[in-house]
């Protein structure tokens, strides 16, 4: 698990663009949206697409992707209790 | 057609690795690719904005010629938010990023549209960076045309300052496309040329200042 | 419209699509037949000979010529030939055909117009933005006609984009209702001559132009700002402007929870909630660069026949502010409308008709 926040980290910065941030200075439990990143809408669609892309998961509405994306630690659980193989 | 003279106030030319502004050579840069030489005049001119490494190059170049026009000017402080518009020209439109995302969705095996790349396939959002950045609420619009044509540009501006829907604008060229990039802003006011302006606001000066050799 | 029917439908296309969609299409046989009275169809791509179908056609109803000193042509679109950047489909044109100013040449040399055509590129409000720039530009004495075209295709482009912000819906478009959950595409082409020649305008049948202004939020690039502010600001300038009294709006409403949420706010705000409003997605998709000319060449008709036509697709008021969404054809005195319109960049448009 913590492997895969570790990898978390690092793909988030890199498709958000949050290229002012390392992956040590993101808290995993903290919000990503609202507060902690405050990453904005695009953010999230574009998390959504890391997590079709990267681990092979379908998000389709905005009320499942406000669950698994409120912050590292949930998308990290959301993978590992879907991802298949 | 009304008399009225009008100034350009500022004007900023961004090309050829080398950015001028009124007349001063503002910064040169190394780096051929855009990408690069944008985010070394970023990171010459100290601005702290975040969102800048989430703009396409297109949206980039504007933000930046806004920025060194606007940056210190406190523009919405000297006229009200809805009396600041902005008018620009180019001939690609967001070819830069249409193109990247086709990329995106060439293949069915790994078809992965971006929302973030796809937001940029508008030439106007470049329009809505800059109003983000310096909270102007006025009028706005994006024209493609194949070169800088000056008498086009001033005939619009004009007749926007002459009917009072702006009391000051953001006009010029942001064109690019792959690793071709133009970008010519100029500043232009309600206020009397010989006073506060580098020149009157006329398209002989606008083709001038355009054509200036870099 | 008066039927009450809806062209959106669902297509198993492959070519635009992996999975099937919802969109309003334009039948490819009648476009290529009606071109073919014009000029022969494998020489102009699909958005070419949307565009010329409509201007020839609205030529067919006027005196005016293109051709004159006095005569400006405009162009509204958001992405033109676009389609002839896919390299899965064997087209017959060459890529530089998706420069716009290629195309305004292209339209140039068609109608032999004196003047090179203006381009104006502005998401979803260009429609709208065009007349209102088209107007402005003959008050400014420069011209005494404006042709304003709109033209927009649905493309594999478009849909994967909008797939993408999981903005589409799954079915036709719902505006301003409770079930609302996404706009349809559509694409199309309108034309609309304005022109400050009172001998040529049928009197008793003439539209006048009123204020328009543009205007932005200011606040996301993608997203409405929550409080309606550029909308508000950009219809505030124009009810400013005039001594009319609003009897009707010409909404945006692309069904998605955002932007109608966001211009029943807006229009709350500018004093319409009582004003009659309704959104004409629900016939034919949004048509992006298309749908401010078609949409204000819908509210003109509905004007002169003093009838207001039905929200098509909304049955429960699903916004926050209470606006006075028209859920029933019927008739009514329309002396004025206005049209609204808003788009990607934080852009918004405001434009009022009237008899």
């Amino acid at each position: 698990m913590e492997q895969l926040i570790t990898n978390l980290k690092t793909e988030i910065i890199e498709v958000l663009n949050l290229s002012e941030l390392t992956p040590e200075s993101i808290d995993e439990n903290a919000p990503l949206f609202v507060e902690g990143l405050g990453l904005d809408s695009i953010d999230a669609l574009e998390l959504i697409v890391l997590l079709e892309k990267k681990y092979g998961l379908k998000l389709g509405t905005a009320e499942e992707g406000k669950k698994v994306l409120r912050s590292v630690r949930s998308m990290a659980e959301f993978i590992t209790e879907n991802k298949k193989g | 057609m009304m008399d009225n003279k009008y100034s350009i106030r500022d004007y900023c030319i961004i090309r050829n690795q080398k950015v001028v502004q009124g007349g001063k050579v503002l910064f040169e840069g190394n780096e051929m690719l855009p990408a690069f030489f944008f985010a070394g005049l970023y990171k010459h001119l100290g601005v702290n904005y975040p969102k800048f490494h989430k703009m396409d190059n297109l949206c980039k170049l504007g933000f930046l010629a806004a920025e060194i026009l606007l940056g210190n000017k406190k523009m919405n402080h000297r006229y009200s938010p809805d009396g600041s518009g902005i008018v620009l020209f180019n001939a690609a439109s967001s070819l830069d990023t249409d193109r990247n995302h086709q990329l995106s969705i060439h293949d069915r095996s790994a078809y992965f549209p971006s929302p973030s790349v796809f937001v940029y396939t508008l030439a106007n959002i470049v329009i809505g960076e800059i109003c983000i950045r310096h909270k102007f609420f006025g009028e706005s619009t994006f024209f493609i045309e194949e070169k800088f044509d000056a008498l086009r540009l001033f005939s619009y501006v004009k007749q926007l300052f002459d009917e009072d829907l702006v009391k000051c604008c953001i006009a010029g060229w942001i064109e690019l496309n792959g690793n071709q990039y133009d970008g010519v802003l100029y500043l232009v006011e309600k206020t009397t040329p010989d006073i506060d302006g580098i020149a009157i606001f006329e398209p002989g000066k606008l083709s001038e200042i355009y054509s200036q050799r870099s | 419209m008066k039927a009450g029917e809806t062209g959106i439908r669902l297509w198993k296309d492959d070519c635009l699509a992996p999975v099937p969609f919802w969109a309003s299409r334009v039948d490819s046989s009648v476009l290529e037949r009606r071109f073919s009275t014009f000029a022969n169809p494998e020489e102009f791509t699909r958005f070419e000979q949307l565009a010329i179908c409509s201007v020839q056609e609205a030529l067919q109803n006027t005196s005016i010529k293109p051709t004159g000193e006095r005569t400006l042509f405009i162009l509204s679109t958001t992405k033109g030939n676009i389609d002839v950047l896919d390299r899965n489909i064997s087209s017959p044109f060459d890529e530089s055909r998706v420069y716009l100013w290629n195309t305004a040449q292209l339209l140039q040399r068609f109608f032999n117009l004196h003047h090179r055509p203006v381009v104006v590129s502005n998401a979803c409000i260009s429609g709208v933005l065009a007349i209102i720039i088209g107007s402005r530009l003959i008050r400014s004495g420069q011209y005494d006609h404006v042709i304003v075209t709109g033209a927009d295709l649905v493309t594999e482009f478009v849909l994967s984009g909008f797939n993408s912000f999981l903005s589409l819906c799954a079915g036709p478009c719902k505006p301003f209702d409770k079930e609302r959950q996404g706009l349809s595409l559509g694409e199309g082409a309108g034309t609309l001559i304005l022109t400050a020649d009172r001998d040529s305008i049928l009197a008793k049948d003439s539209i006048e132009i009123g204020p328009g202004f543009s205007s932005n939020d200011a606040n996301h690039i993608s997203g409405p700002s929550r409080t309606g502010e550029g909308l508000y600001i950009a219809i505030r300038r124009t009810l400013e402007k005039t001594d009319h009294i609003i009897d009707y709006v010409s909404a945006h409403g692309t069904a998605t929870p955002y932007n109608d949420e966001m211009e029943s706010i807006a229009l709350t705000r500018a004093g319409l909630q009582h004003v009659p409003v309704n959104s004409l997605k629900g016939y034919w998709g949004h048509t992006l660069g298309t749908a401010g000319v078609i949409e204000s060449v819908a509210g003109i008709q509905g004007m002169r026949h003093n009838l207001l036509i039905n929200t098509l697709g909304f049955n429960q008021i699903g916004v926050t502010h209470p606006i006075a969404v028209i859920n029933k054809t019927k008739e009514s005195t329309i002396n004025t409308f206005l049209k609204i319109a808003s788009g990607f960049g934080g852009c918004n448009a405001s434009l009022l008709f009237y008899k």
